[in-house]
């Protein structure tokens, strides 16, 4: 049993990868950290993501603990700069 | 509370129209905060900025800080727009505008809602340089949900 979420990129991350969206398919009882992890481990560019990232789940931040759900929009957040 | 206005948009703020949408016959101070992209940065002359945006998380987000604020000081004639795109010098990225009984409400209130923009909102910008250079402004680690709920 696999699980699909939606990964999304802004500003520096989409460039770092060259895309702004991703769909990844997670194990059940995959947790936010665990889609962080698998991602870094496909080795360049996607190890220069941070390790521990600032996440928004389903446009809300969210803890690396939190588990993921068929679905569900992960976004990786760079450091903001709003204003 | 709810605000009178809280939002993101492409298309360019008009200070004078979220000005307008405050005050109220109650209300002896009324304030209007603008940031404008300025032509320097870290000794770097700067031509313009572009911002980028999580857009829907952004306006959720900007809806709540307003929100807060207007909880926290207790005045609900709030406004407060946040443009993307790309922006010329002088142009105008954030407005609030905030009315209240007192001037101390209008002033915290303004003051919450910018620095809470900077801690959180899901917007980046990158800056334009006169030599033909662009780089993502440093920005700041949001907070967790979690930590912030404390």
């Amino acid at each position: 049993m696999s699980l699909s979420v939606k990964t999304l990129f802004f500003a520096a991350y989409r460039e770092l990868l060259g895309t702004s969206e991703l769909a990844v398919e997670m194990g059940q009882g995959a947790t936010i950290g665990d889609l962080v992890r698998e991602l870094r481990s496909r080795g360049a560019p996607f190890d220069a993501l941070p390790e521990e990232p600032a996440i928004a789940l389903n446009r809300a931040y969210a803890a690396t603990s939190e588990p993921l759900a068929a679905g569900d929009e992960v976004a990786f957040i760079p450091p903001v700069a709003g204003g | 509370m709810s605000v009178v206005r809280a939002s993101i948009q492409r298309e360019p703020i008009e200070p004078d129209r979220v000005l307008a949408e405050v005050g109220s016959d109650e209300d002896g101070a009324v304030l209007l905060f603008l940031g404008v992209v300025r032509n320097h940065a870290d000794g770097r002359s700067v031509r313009g900025m572009h911002y980028d945006a999580y857009e829907a998380m952004a306006a959720s987000e900007i809806r709540a800080i307003a929100a807060e604020a207007a909880r926290r000081l207790g005045t609900d004639r709030l406004s407060v727009v946040h443009r993307t795109g790309e922006l010329a010098i002088g142009e105008v990225s954030v407005a609030i505008a905030v009315s209240s009984p007192h001037r101390a409400e209008a002033y915290d209130a303004s003051r919450y809602v910018i620095e809470e923009i900077k801690k959180r909102l899901p917007v980046w910008k990158k800056e334009r340089y006169a030599d033909g250079d662009a780089e993502w402004v440093e920005g700041t680690v949001p907070p967790l949900a979690t930590e912030r709920a404390r």
